[in-house]
């Protein structure tokens, strides 16, 4: 690591002002920023710890029936708190990591950092959620901009994340063998509107939506909807653990396996 | 009744106490006075011109003492390599130098290029990163074969990337030729052993300390065989006389072979701390580790199996291609050779072998042996090749097995070993029991009613323990001895301690070794202590790699023990005014045969160093013996394993979901000790036939250079296993008749898996997929199973 300032605000506010500074980066639960930082892959000149927040913290139905997440609300605790809110997502945040990286991550961290094998991206986009940040509200459809890229402006903080809560729900992971990241995982949300399919870990875009798949899905939700449709492999992310063609071909089996546990 | 202390015991593991509550010394816990902190500057090329270092701007940084380059070792040694292979036309290996820090070129991504001291770690980091060196980029050999064809030189001054060209028996080649040409049925397989990286779990850890005053040197580090490190660092490299060269092994993290050998970090800081005379310490990193230990395996494989109409063995052809990496790390040439070759026979009466094995040099990290060295490499083409085999001749794949077996001991196999005790129709009857084959067809059906493939693979496997024969592996170019030493200290209160030669980095030694003691001289457990890991208060020994501690190390610690009790009993003869050929230990006291006279070890021990009344004239004061052991052959474990897969065949994610292994170690000192042996080696076996591997871009960039893309096995990734290892032929040539366990596992499982795996498919209707190489990740299979 190469050294730097360290602050913890306890308002957003403070937050807000202490990014000001030039370099400065937040820290949520430090699981994708610390490792950086040793490896001296990134010279923050300060870091602008979001875990005493206490407004960014903790699991709440909303008075528009949403869920809301604080920006920095560990893992761990939306797997518990969410548990009879929105079952689905507790179940993928029980999924991501180890304890250690459950208790300590969060999800306005894993959003801003939007690794294109994260689990949350997918809940967010097939949710439709929004992400609340310090300035703006944010529709899941024009958050995610590809590969470690999304609409936060520098010095931007996830405050909060609403997730409408859909009729049925399921996420389907299949686990990259090293990482446990998703090598391909897919999210189906059914609403009343219709259904909604976020694919994450397969492609080189980024989470993504299965538009198709959503199609077929809103007039029969059933696996049996989705056996007939294909990805093309073009655009997968190919690497060690899965060519684009295996990915494409895990897109279907994943969205038919979590369908088959939404309903 | 189980035995509650003694040999075939389970005493817990008295060295855990320390390690689960934290209180255990590893070499990054030594921190002396004074201490300064290297880091090391590493190549991101895996091949280049050095034509400059600037250290510069690098030395005038804050706490900077000294940045070290290749020019400052060009006056002393290289890392020695400690085998010469000699090839099939009777020249020697080609042996390239290696240097300290890298001199001329760079070969490999963390080839070292320069050494920071600094007086904090973060210092000598920050300015590791000033130091300029200049390279002239070259085009990267890391394909073996590209590399024999006419690749890139590694080594200008060598004229070739093929280290050696090794066959074995040269003698049979035409045989064995002859024999496949006119043979019923010949099954071929083609393929890969992969590469593995170690993985221990405390990474490698270099303390060098130097006193001006009375010029001794220490180096403490993370080592399997501190005495090894202190002749090679000591005589080759740095010119420091063993008197005056300590070298201390502490607790150590697991090593898996990948601590035994002599590295560049050990000599460089040992040489910055003569220089500075300040302590200097060096601790790798994770990334470090992997781009710096010697690596395993590493082989591509042919292999012919001749065989009669009744699906007879006849021959054995092999054809491998064995990686050794930019440099020859200490003993890398003899594990594709000697480590390997030899165990070709396997369990079987093959009348005919020849082994062909040409070591290539490449630009990736150095490879050397790693848990089971040679032997998984052997057992895993063979047992591949033998299940193929009676696949395409329709017949059982345990009945074409047990119509080969060796069925009478000695076995003087065609590749040069004899194998002493054996019985491996008793462990293949014993795993179809554990494992309950008989109850493999209902598992089937419930799988299938799932939707799931199911599969079962069972193989056998044979290694080499207990090296070695000093004078045997010597005509076999050996730069070394490989017997082992052993001194056991008896105090005047009656206390014994043993100091070994061999060395403890989890497998239990301090436990299972005062089990022995305790054992033959009827004290308990507790009053006996191991003491292993410094050269300066254990006799000289070879350490431990090989399952060799209690083979070797055990019986050189008989031995001693045996001359105690000898001078013990002549002790108390003269306390019983007996004679000492009348004197019997039993249960730690001595008594004159057939009387009740007798006079207790504490009272004997007290006599040996108050010897007030004590045959002074005859004997010396005192109760200590040192003695050496060289063993008369190898050891040869042995054993069947069976693995029981099921397979997802819309994702071709493997689970395993049973895995036996029935195993003869011969002679079991204790049972859970050996559990835990072979539940490990199980576990890095799995690892890795499905997850481990290690993969280079054409470029020589290390592509698994971290967790994120190393896949190591993990708890949820293996089934509870069913081990027994009753099983029992005694070794007929140590004094204890034991064999060895801490490699079997890991040289057994890969190919259950492998075989359980395409047996799975078969029974899938998948008959076109042979095999699959390793390891068998999700995309591998599920690619192999279309078409
Ligand atoms: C071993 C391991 C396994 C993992 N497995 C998974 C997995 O299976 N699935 C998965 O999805 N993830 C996984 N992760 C990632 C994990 O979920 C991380 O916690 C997450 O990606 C980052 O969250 P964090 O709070 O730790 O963010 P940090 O590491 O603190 O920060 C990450 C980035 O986000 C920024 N940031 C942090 N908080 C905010 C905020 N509130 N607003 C704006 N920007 C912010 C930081 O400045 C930084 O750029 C794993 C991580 C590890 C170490």
């Amino acid at each position: 690591m190469y050294a730097f300032d360290f602050e913890r605000p306890t308002t957003i506010a403070d937050a807000v002002k202490a990014l000001a500074a030039a370099d400065a980066q937040a820290l949520g639960g430090g699981q994708t920023l610390i490792p950086t930082l040793k490896q001296r892959l990134a010279q923050p000149s300060k870091l602008v710890s979001l875990t005493h927040i206490a407004e960014m913290r903790g699991v709440c139905r909303a008075d528009d029936g949403s869920v809301a997440i604080g920006g920095a609300t560990p893992h761990a605790v939306v797997a518990k708190e969410a548990a009879s809110l929105y079952p689905a997502l507790a179940k993928l945040a029980g999924q991501i990591g180890d304890p250690a990286v459950r208790s300590r991550g969060t999800i306005g961290g894993s959003l801003a950092n939007n690794d294109p094998s994260a689990c949350y991206p997918a809940a967010v986009l097939a949710s439709g959620a929004t992400i609340v940040t310090n300035s703006r509200r944010i529709a899941a459809d024009d958050f995610f901009r590809g590969m470690f890229a999304t609409a936060l402006n520098p010095g931007e903080i996830i405050v909060e994340v609403r997730f409408p809560v859909p009729e049925k729900a399921a996420y389907a992971k299949f686990p990259q063998p090293a990482s446990r990241f998703a090598l391909t995982g897919v999210f189906v949300a059914k609403f009343a509107s219709g259904v909604r399919v976020a694919v994450t870990g397969a492609s080189e875009g980024g989470v993504f939506r299965w538009k198709e798949a959503e199609q077929a899905l809103s007039s029969n939700f059933s696996a049996e909807a989705v056996r007939g449709l294909s990805v093309s492999p073009a655009g997968m992310i190919g690497d060690l653990h899965g060519t684009p063609e295996y990915r494409a071909h895990l897109v279907r089996v994943m969205t038919a396996r979590a369908v088959q546990a939404a309903a | 009744m189980p035995k509650d202390h003694g040999i075939g015991a389970s005493s817990k593991r008295r060295e855990d106490v320390r390690f689960l509550t934290g209180r255990g010394r590893y070499t990054d816990d030594i921190n002396l006075t004074g201490q300064a902190y290297a880091a090391f500057v590493r190549s991101q090329v895996a091949h280049g011109r050095l034509r400059g270092v600037d250290t510069s701007a690098a030395a005038a940084m804050p706490g900077v003492l000294h940045v070290f380059t290749g020019k400052d070792f060009e006056s002393v040694g290289g890392l020695p390599c400690g085998w010469q292979v000699t090839d099939r036309h009777g020249k020697p290996m080609l042996e390239p130098r290696h240097p300290v820090l890298a001199h001329g070129k760079v070969r490999h991504v963390g080839d070292p290029i320069a050494l920071v001291v600094a007086e904090t770690a973060e210092q000598a980091r920050d300015a590791a990163e000033a130091v300029v060196a200049e390279i002239e980029e070259l085009p990267a050999v890391i394909d073996m074969k590209a590399a024999v064809r006419g690749g890139p030189l590694v080594h200008d001054e060598l004229g070739s990337n093929l280290c050696y060209d090794w066959g074995f028996v040269e003698e049979n080649r035409e045989a064995v030729d002859q024999a496949i040409r006119n043979a019923h049925h010949v099954t071929t397989l083609e393929l890969v052993n992969q590469r593995l990286v170690p993985n221990a779990m405390e990474p490698r850890v270099a303390v060098g300390d130097y006193n001006p005053a009375t010029d001794e040197t220490t180096l403490y580090t993370t080592s399997q065989n501190p005495h090894v490190i202190r002749l090679l660092m000591g005589a080759f490299v740095l010119g420091i006389p063993e008197h005056k060269l300590r070298v201390v092994a502490p607790d150590v993290g697991g090593g898996f072979g990948s601590k035994i050998f002599h590295y560049a970090e050990e000599a460089a800081v040992t040489f910055a701390a003569r220089a500075l005379k300040r302590p200097v310490k060096w601790t790798a990193s994770r990334s470090e580790s992997f781009v710096t230990d010697a690596q395993g395996r590493d082989h591509v494989t042919k292999i012919e199996l001749a065989l009669d109409k009744d699906g007879h063995f006849l021959a054995i052809r092999t054809e491998t291609y064995a990686n050794m990496g930019a440099y020859l790390s200490t003993f890398a040439p003899s594990v594709p050779t000697w480590l390997h070759g030899t165990l070709m026979a396997g369990n079987y009466k093959t009348p005919l072998i020849y082994v062909n094995v040409k070591a290539v040099f490449t630009n990736t990290v150095p490879v050397d042996a790693y848990r089971g060295a040679g032997r998984p490499e052997a057992t895993f083409q063979l047992e591949r090749v033998i299940d193929k085999a009676a696949r395409e001749m329709g017949i059982d794949p345990v009945e074409i097995r047990r119509r080969n077996f060796i069925d009478s001991f000695p076995y003087q196999t065609p590749v040069a070993v004899q194998y002493d005790t054996g019985n491996y129709h008793a462990t293949m009857d014993k795993l179809l029991e554990i494992a309950d084959v008989a109850g493999f067809e209902k598992r089937l059906q419930e799988s299938k009613a799932r939707g799931m493939l199911r599969g079962l693979g069972i193989n056998c496997y044979i290694e080499a323990c207990g090296i070695a024969p000093s004078n045997l592996v010597g005509q076999l170019g050996a730069r070394a001895g490989l017997y082992e030493s052993a001194t056991v200290r008896v105090n005047a209160t009656g206390g014994i301690v043993v100091m070994t030669g061999s060395h403890s980095h989890g497998q239990g030694h301090e436990t299972s070794f005062a089990q022995v003691i305790s054992e033959m001289i009827g004290v308990p457990e507790s009053q006996v202590e191991i003491i292993h890991g410094d050269t300066a208060n254990t006799p000289m020994g070879m350490g431990t790699y090989g399952s060799r501690s209690i083979a070797v190390g055990g019986s050189a610690m008989v031995r001693a023990a045996n001359k105690i009790i000898a001078k013990a009993k002549k002790i108390a003869a003269h306390l019983l005014e007996a004679s000492d050929a009348d004197i019997e230990l039993k249960d730690g006291k001595f008594t004159v045969a057939g009387t009740d006279k007798s006079v207790d070890w504490g009272s004997v021990c007290l006599a040996a160093y108050v010897p007030h009344n004590y045959p002074l004239a005859d004997l010396e004061p005192g109760l200590e013996e040192t003695a050496f052991y060289d063993p008369s052959n190898f050891t040869f474990p042995a054993g069947a394993y069976a693995c029981e897969v099921e397979v997802d065949p819309e994702t071709g994610k493997v689970t395993v979901d049973r895995f036996a292994a029935a195993d003869d170690f011969g002679n079991i000192i204790n049972p859970m000790i050996v559990d835990g042996q072979v539940h490990g080696g199980l576990a890095q076996g799995i690892g890795q036939a499905l997850l481990e591997t290690t993969a280079y871009d054409e470029n020589g960039q290390l592509l698994t250079g971290s967790y994120m893309d190393y896949a190591m096995p993990r708890a949820d990734d293996l089934p509870f296993y069913r081990v027994d290892h009753s099983c029992k032929t005694p070794c007929t040539h140590n004094p204890l008749g034991v064999k060895g366990c801490g490699e079997a596992g890991a040289i057994g499982s890969p190919p259950a898996v492998v075989n359980a795996v395409i047996d799975a498919l078969h029974r899938g209707g998948m008959t076109h997929v042979t095999h699959i190489d390793m390891p068998l990740s999700p995309s591998r299979v599920w690619a192999a199973m279309q078409r």
